[in-house]
């Protein structure tokens, strides 16, 4: 049952990933991507991760998308040029990418890593819950959540300062 | 005070002179800065009758004395001190150097009055002397190379002294270069005295040297030859005498200082000092004689048919040379010395004669424009005659007891020496009808323009200033001649100079009459005593003979000179164009100058447009345009890289960081 | 499964990112793909923090959602800022800083 909903998961998640490369419309590209979020976090909850496949959904695919959507509404999208002016940038590009595949298995896959190859220890049933994930946050990791905190409102600014309407100069 | 404290300061006036002149030269006006000259100069000569009046008060054994100031070098084996060595015949040149200086000073002090650049020229003037006397009272051979050099830099300044004058420079660089010539020949020779005797002070030299060397092994020839090489650029012998005649550029208190009466006499005066090594090889002696037969007869040949007053006289100055080389090659040494002496006297006086008659012309310096000056300017007249007649041996003057002297010499020593008194014999012939060709061209006949205008009003002729060699206009600032040109008769300190000169150049010779005294030669004495050869003395009666020929020669010769040039005008230019071959050799100079083009210069040139070409250009450009081609290549590769487009740069990040995790994958197995 | 087919995806996940960025001339698709290479790590976090047997990976996961959201909130706002110059919006045009 695991390895069929595992499976099923990875093929959404492998066919929205490759959807978001292919696709000439960026519209098309930002609901592939909401697919292969979904996907990822059937994955999470897969691994025992409820919480984070709960913010996946709801902040991820739900915030963060819908902002995509709404800056590819307003800016639109153009059909890129077929010409392409790097020279060897097609060609390469496949092969780094699968080298960097390639490469990244056999690093994880060749290390001497033995729990690599099972399922994890027995866990408990309130692994992965909010209220675990909570008190982590919480307790051990205070700081990396207030400077997050502190990064969003910086994001914040930063988006605002770039994206506001230009001040008319007082004549 | 000892003999050798009086040579320090002798060393130490003319040096102080030049110094102070040069420093001073916008405060000390024209007139005081010549009174230091000349005063830097007398005081360096009472300095050396202070000297030699010391030296005639030892025995004459003991009339040897080193000195040293200080180390100049002295490390890795070599121990050079800054010595003098003070004998007779060190004191010999310095009294003939600093006296004939004195005069010629004197002379310079009215001559040169007008002239932009008069404080320079004392101050030269005073270092040449400086250089001289250094060279003449070295007491090692590196002190000597010193000495050497310097006077050769002094020469090429006096030479090229009106600097604004393309053919001065052109002349001084034509000395200073063949004289570099001899200075390697020189330089080589003391380093070959260093290899084999492990010493340059002369003392140690000259005693090592018979036990070192055999007679006539390759070493010490090849130290005589190469001694030789530097004697004759410096004393302008055959071949490297091309620099003389064009020497005359320099103004004629040069000409007379340097290049009659000092510098020219330095190479006799080094084989007379190496005279030791001389013996030792005398095939190299041999060469040197020879060699200064030959410039004999050559120059003098030359001095037949030169039209410029001047260099008409440097002929002669190398011919006389070739005298007192063939001399001290001999054996002859203290006659060689002595001819030295009265040469000095008499060419000095003709060259101050001469110029004299030149500033009369305006700075005309060629004898066919030139005549009537007998009546116009009496006392240069009467000079130039006394020198004349020094200078073609007349009987009772100076030159004829020196001239002879020599050739009596080369008859004692026999066997094939007699071939230099025959020879010798033909070239006084040569120097009296050369001598008196000048004489009889300029003093006698009908005036000519410069000569009237300076009898009717008594001015000196004014023209246009010109070159005098190649006919240019120039003007009369710095670097040329200046406005006004002086003669002897209307400036007391010219005639100071050359009557004095007038009476050495007449009376001189009758301290070393044959039979009567000689006083030179026993001066001398102990300095060549080592020499078998100067155990060889003509007797009195063969000397006699000798002065006897020599008389009829001279006679013979102012008969001839008096025939062509006074009684049968017309004759001289017959004989030209019958002997049109013979005299455009002479005129030209026996082509030496174009040989010396062939040889030397043009090859030079070649080498340097050679290595222009291929060496400079293909190697070095290459190797420098090479590398600057590589550095801009490479540039432009990786200037790729900044191509401004982001994808590509992130396909680099990614080939970089694929490239890193494989290297480390391979590594880590 | 085992742990090593989810860090296989999240690698193949990766490397698909990394080709978008190479290949797209969109920004707002770079973006994306950079969306891709952030979730595939995500995924490789949470599947490690299992396999571990404890939540801080999950933690860490989801501190990077955060700086995520952050990045593509500035990212967009730059776009939307390009798209109000009228400028082109490919990142082949966009090239003034280059050497």
């Amino acid at each position: 049952m695991e390895a069929v909903l595992f499976f099923a998961a990875a093929i959404g998640a492998l066919g929205g990933a490759i959807g978001v490369v292919a696709m000439r419309n960026p519209l098309f590209s930002v609901l592939a991507l909401i697919v292969h979020l979904f996907s990822l976090a059937v994955l999470f909850l897969l691994l025992a991760a409820a919480f984070v496949a709960a913010a996946q959904v709801v902040v991820y695919a739900g915030a963060v998308m819908v902002l995509y959507v709404f800056v590819v509404a307003y800016v639109g999208g153009d059909e890129e040029s077929a010409w392409e002016p790097i020279p060897g940038q097609r060609l390469l590009a496949p092969l780094l990418g699968a080298a960097l595949f390639v490469e990244l298995s056999i690093a994880v896959l060749g290390s001497s890593l033995l729990a690599l190859g099972t399922n994890g220890p027995k866990v408990n049933p309130g692994f992965g819950d909010p209220a675990a994930i909570g008190r982590l946050l919480l307790e051990r990791f205070l700081i990396p959540f207030e400077a997050s905190s502190i990064l969003l409102l910086l994001a914040a600014v930063g988006a605002v300062v770039l994206a506001g309407r230009k001040r008319e100069e007082s004549a | 005070m000892s003999a050798t404290a009086w040579a320090w300061l002798v060393l130490f006036f003319p040096l102080l002179g030049s110094i102070a002149i040069a420093l001073g030269y916008r405060a000390i006006p024209a007139r005081v800065a010549g009174a230091i000259g000349t005063a830097a100069i007398g005081l360096a000569f009472a300095c050396g009758i202070a000297a030699l009046v010391n030296l005639l008060g030892e025995a004459p054994d003991a009339r040897h004395h080193a000195s040293s100031l200080w180390d100049y070098a002295s490390a890795a084996g070599l121990d050079i001190k800054l010595g003098i060595f003070v004998d007779p015949l060190s004191t010999f040149m310095v009294l003939v150097v600093t006296g004939v200086s004195t005069l010629i000073h004197l002379y310079s002090f009215g001559y040169m009055r007008s002239d932009e650049g008069y404080h320079r020229f004392f101050s030269y003037l005073n270092f040449f002397v400086f250089s001289m006397l250094l060279l003449v009272l070295a007491g090692n051979f590196v002190l000597l190379i010193v000495g050497w050099a310097f006077v050769g830099f002094a020469s090429y300044a006096l030479i090229s002294f009106w600097y604004r004058r393309t053919t001065a420079t052109g002349a001084g660089m034509k000395a200073f270069v063949i004289n570099v010539v001899g200075d390697i020949g020189l330089v080589l020779a003391a380093f070959l005295i260093f290899r084999e005797l492990g010493t340059f002070e002369y003392g140690a030299v000259f005693q090592r040297a018979p036990g070192v060397f055999h007679t006539n092994e390759w070493t010490v020839t090849a130290i005589c030859l190469l001694l030789l090489l530097g004697a004759f650029a410096k004393s302008a012998q055959l071949p490297l005498h091309t620099w003389l005649p064009d020497a005359m550029e320099g103004p004629t208190p040069v000409s007379a200082l340097i290049h009659a009466a000092t510098m020219v006499t330095a190479g006799v005066y080094l084989i007379a000092r190496t005279h030791v090594l001389f013996v030792l090889a005398p095939t190299a002696a041999d060469v040197a004689a020879f060699t200064g037969l030959a410039t004999l007869l050559v120059a003098g040949t030359i001095a037949l048919v030169m039209t410029d007053l001047k260099r008409a006289i440097a002929y002669s100055t190398m011919s006389q040379i070739g005298y007192m080389v063939v001399g001290v090659s001999i054996g002859a040494y203290s006659a060689g010395m002595f001819h030295l002496m009265t040469h000095a006297f008499f060419k000095a006086l003709l060259f101050m004669a001469a110029g004299s008659i030149i500033a009369a012309m305006a700075n005309e310096q060629n004898i066919d424009r030139m005549s009537g000056f007998g009546r116009a300017m009496r006392f240069t007249s009467a000079t130039m005659l006394a020198g004349g007649l020094a200078l073609a041996a007349f009987p009772g003057t100076s030159g004829f007891f020196s001239k002879d002297e020599i050739l009596a010499y080369a008859t004692a020593r026999g066997g094939m020496y007699e071939i230099f008194t025959v020879l010798g014999y033909a070239g006084a012939l040569l120097t009296a009808v050369y001598t008196f060709r000048l004489i009889f061209r300029i003093l006698p006949g009908q005036p000519c323009k410069e000569a009237r205008e300076l009898i009717d009003t008594g001015h000196v002729a004014h023209e246009a200033p010109r070159n005098p060699a190649s006919g240019e206009e120039e003007d009369t600032e710095v670097g040329f001649p200046g406005a006004e040109h002086h003669i002897a008769e209307q400036s007391l300190s010219m005639r100071i100079a050359m009557a004095v000169l007038a009476f050495l150049a007449l009376f001189g010779g009758l301290v070393q009459v044959p039979g009567v005294d000689d006083a030179i030669t026993k001066f001398l004495d102990p300095v060549f005593a080592n020499s078998p050869l100067s155990a060889i003395h003509p007797s009195v009666a063969a000397s006699w003979t000798g002065l006897a020929i020599g008389t009829a020669i001279s006679l013979g010769g102012i008969a001839i000179a008096y025939w062509l040039y006074v009684v049968q005008p017309a004759a001289p230019g017959i004989l030209q164009r019958r002997l049109r071959p013979l005299y455009t050799l002479l005129v030209n100079k026996w082509y030496f100058d174009e040989l010396i083009d062939v040889l030397v210069v043009r090859p030079a040139l070649a080498i340097g447009r050679f290595a222009n070409r291929t060496f400079e250009r293909v190697v070095v450009g290459g190797l420098i345009t090479g590398a600057e081609d590589v550095v801009g290549s490479t540039g432009r590769v990786v200037r790729f890289a900044q191509s401004g487009f982001v994808r590509g740069y992130a396909l680099l990040l990614l080939a970089g960081f694929a490239g890193l995790a494989l290297y480390f994958l391979l590594s880590s197995q | 499964m085992n742990v090593e087919w989810y860090i296989v995806l999240s690698s193949l996940l990766f490397a698909v990112g990394a080709l978008g960025i190479l290949i797209r001339r969109s920004p707002i698709v770079i973006l994306l793909c950079l969306e891709l290479m952030l979730n595939a790590g995500n995924l490789a976090l949470v599947a490690f923090s299992r396999m571990v047997g404890n939540q801080q990976g999950q933690v860490f996961a989801l501190i990077v959602m955060v700086v995520a959201a952050c990045e593509v909130v500035v990212g967009l706002g730059l776009i939307v800022a390009i798209f109000r110059c009228r400028l082109p919006l490919d990142v082949d045009e966009l090239r003034e800083l280059r050497g």
